[in-house]
């Protein structure tokens, strides 16, 4: 028999209530592949804590998704493999846990909402079907209470008349709606944390702002500790409470949201902070980022940003920089961060 | 409705708020979408009528004659169709009427037995090597190619003959061992699509175990090929044991099958041809029937098509 502790005890919500509630330290992802083995996470570190936001910012193919998917423990293998570091939720190694263990943990602790609604929802079943079955599935309810659940919960991510659509199918609901839908169903269960795979992308910009509200919303009434994971950095502003950039499979650097917005210690952040529309913003032209983010088959020697750098210096093109703290709560990958921070 | 400042006197726009045809707020899906398309569709009408025309015969011969296929007398040895006996009768001056209708059950249920056990085999085997991949896919994949090289009669010769007893489990027993492996290869190739798709992963990050997303999430939308396929397996089984029989290696006197009348027929052919056609035609029509059947079904099912 496996010994499986029993989750009042291992996971009861005031016992560490101190702690960080989730802890990713040194993630190490490769995805191995006929063309070559890709590093998709490199000493990937981050926390998020009770009723915090944090948001993971970067380009596509930066690695941003694969973190998460290595929280879910959804990571395709083969090709993909964790190779190395650990994944605290409160306190203990998911990545060490029985898989038994770890499922209890998967939708009902920690949860997760995908990017495109339409596909990750079952198409062949009714959204109240598959909203009751987590209450089925997890706490073991009746049928009928778990639909009665599933309309509750519609009704709080504001889904019209709850009570008529609970039998219709995702293709009978619009984009918007199906994401509440998701939404619904991976905060039925009260998680600790909430993982957002970038929620909105797939939606208008009207929706998307409606979608980050109810997001907002549901996490002051329930404290959750919400990773949101986007491109968007306008999102990111309104939201979020800490901010780490990827760039790279590696972190760039992670900072509170206003002094991040204030002051990147990090050349990549401020690229990003340039190529942002702003309200006082007068005229001219934008300043992207010269050049493109590189292949992570090909990742440049040295710092990975070095290539696009304007401030590169010849220690950038040798030695990758590791993350390190500069001033308290904040961390940076850049050898300059201090000098590029008093500029 | 919303008002649009535009003078309604110029035109009369046609009401924008009209719902789409046959939906009336109720729930669709996959199924219920293709059970509106089939009942309009002739060749799902059609087949369908004979299938279950077939399946009743196959179940209450009673009801269509009261005669029994077994009471022969000789007297009465060859004759052709009358208003006595409608089809006429055979050597044995047996109703051929009778026998026909009678020969349904063999031949359906054959059909039915074979493809139920071997959509069995090849869902569960086809559904845990594309989902479960790696080195079991393998062992499964590189067994089924094996086996898909052994065409289905020569198995059948081989094997009956073989077995020395040919009765009804015997036939059945051959043919599903060898009947699989082409829907495994179809179910195999459906699941590995599916299993790509956001909500496998979504079900799996929401807590869902391996046997229930194989069950509720992979199955339900990988299977439809499948089913298409099993369709047409009916009518192509009942026609394999048709062929057996007729070569001798099949089912065996005192049994009623249509191939094993047409195989006792075969040296009457000329001077008794209601022999070999009576039988010959519910064998094709059944055959039609189930192959017209999983026809309408794919394009019912597939909204690619539609």
């Amino acid at each position: 028999m496996t010994k499986v502790t029993p989750l009042d005890t291992a996971f009861d919500p005031h016992a560490a209530d101190t702690g960080v509630l989730l802890e990713v330290r040194d993630l190490e992802v490769e995805f191995r592949m006929r063309a070559g083995t890709v590093k998709a996470a490199n000493k990937v570190s981050y926390q998020v804590d009770k009723g915090e936001t944090l948001a993971i910012v970067g380009e596509s193919g930066s690695g941003k998704t694969v973190s998460a998917q290595a929280i879910m423990g959804i990571i395709d293998s083969p090709p993909g493999f964790i190779t190395g570091g650990e994944i605290l939720f409160r306190g203990k190694d998911l990545l060490k846990m029985e898989e038994k263990e770890r499922r209890q943990i998967r939708g009902d602790r920690v949860s997760m909402i995908f990017q495109d609604a339409l596909t990750a929802l079952n198409p062949v079943f009714t959204v109240g079907w598959q909203i009751s079955e987590m209450f089925q599935k997890h706490r073991g309810m009746s049928k009928s209470e778990g639909y009665k659940r599933a309309v509750e919960l519609m009704n709080l991510v504001k889904i019209p008349s709850a009570a008529e659509r609970v039998n219709a199918y995702p293709h009978e609901f619009s984009g918007g709606m199906r994401q509440r839908v998701m939404i619904a169903m991976a905060i039925a269960l009260d998680p600790d944390v909430l993982i957002a795979d970038e929620p909105t992308t797939a939606l208008d910009v009207t929706v998307q702002a409606q979608i980050m509200d109810l997001l907002a919303d549901l996490q002051q009434q329930t404290g959750m500790g919400l990773i949101l994971i986007t491109h968007d950095l306008g999102v990111v502003a309104e939201v979020a409470d800490k901010v780490s950039v990827m760039y790279a499979a590696e972190i760039a650097e992670t900072a509170d949201i206003r002094e991040l917005y204030q002051h990147p210690y990090h050349p990549y952040t401020e690229g990003l902070m340039r190529s942002l529309v702003r309200p006082d913003h007068k005229g001219g032209r934008l300043s992207p980022i010269k050049g493109s983010p590189p292949d992570l088959l090909h990742i440049p020697s040295g710092c990975p940003f070095h290539p696009r750098c304007d401030y590169v210096q010849d220690i950038c093109r040798t030695d990758d920089p590791p993350l390190r703290e500069i001033v308290e709560g904040r961390t940076s990958a850049c050898h300059f961060a201090e000098v590029f921070s008093n500029d | 409705m919303t008002d649009l400042s535009i003078p309604t006197e110029v035109v009369t726009p046609e009401p924008l708020t009209v719902p789409p045809p046959g939906k009336q707020g109720k729930p669709s899906s996959l199924w219920s979408d293709a059970w509106h398309e089939l009942r309009r569709k002739p060749s799902f009408i059609i087949s369908a009528a004979i299938i279950l025309l077939m399946v009743v015969m196959a179940i209450f011969p009673q009801l269509f004659t009261s005669v029994n296929p077994r009471e022969c007398s000789l007297i009465n040895s060859i004759q052709p169709p009358s208003s006595e006996h409608w089809f006429g009768t055979d050597l044995q001056g047996c109703d051929y009427y009778a026998r026909t209708i009678y020969g349904a059950r063999t031949s359906v249920s054959i059909g039915v037995v074979v493809t139920f056990f071997a959509t069995l085999v090849a869902v569960t085997l086809g559904s845990l090597s594309g989902y479960k991949g790696g080195y079991l896919d393998t062992v499964i994949s590189r067994i089924t190619d094996i086996w898909f090289a052994i065409p289905l009669i020569l198995a059948g010769i081989v094997f009956l003959n073989a077995l020395g007893s040919k009765g009804f489990w015997n036939v059945c027993a051959v043919l599903i061992v060898f009947g699989w492996p082409t829907m495994l290869r179809l179910m195999r190739s459906s699941v590995l699509s599916v299993r790509e798709l956001d909500y496998i992963d979504a079900a799996r990050a929401l807590g869902a175990s391996d046997w229930r997303i194989i069950t509720r999430h992979v199955l339900p939308n990988g299977i439809t090929p499948v089913i298409v396929y099993a369709t047409i397996t009916v009518g192509v089984i009942i026609a394999v044991e048709a062929t057996l029989s007729f070569l001798n290696v099949g089912l065996q006197l005192p049994a009623i099958s249509w191939g094993l009348m047409i195989s006792v027929a075969q040296n009457r052919i000329l001077a008794s041809p209601h022999l070999l056609f009576f039988p010959g035609i519910f064998l094709s029509v059944t055959v039609f029937a189930f192959i017209l059947m999983g026809d309408a079904l794919r394009d019912a099912l597939d909204p690619k098509l539609r």
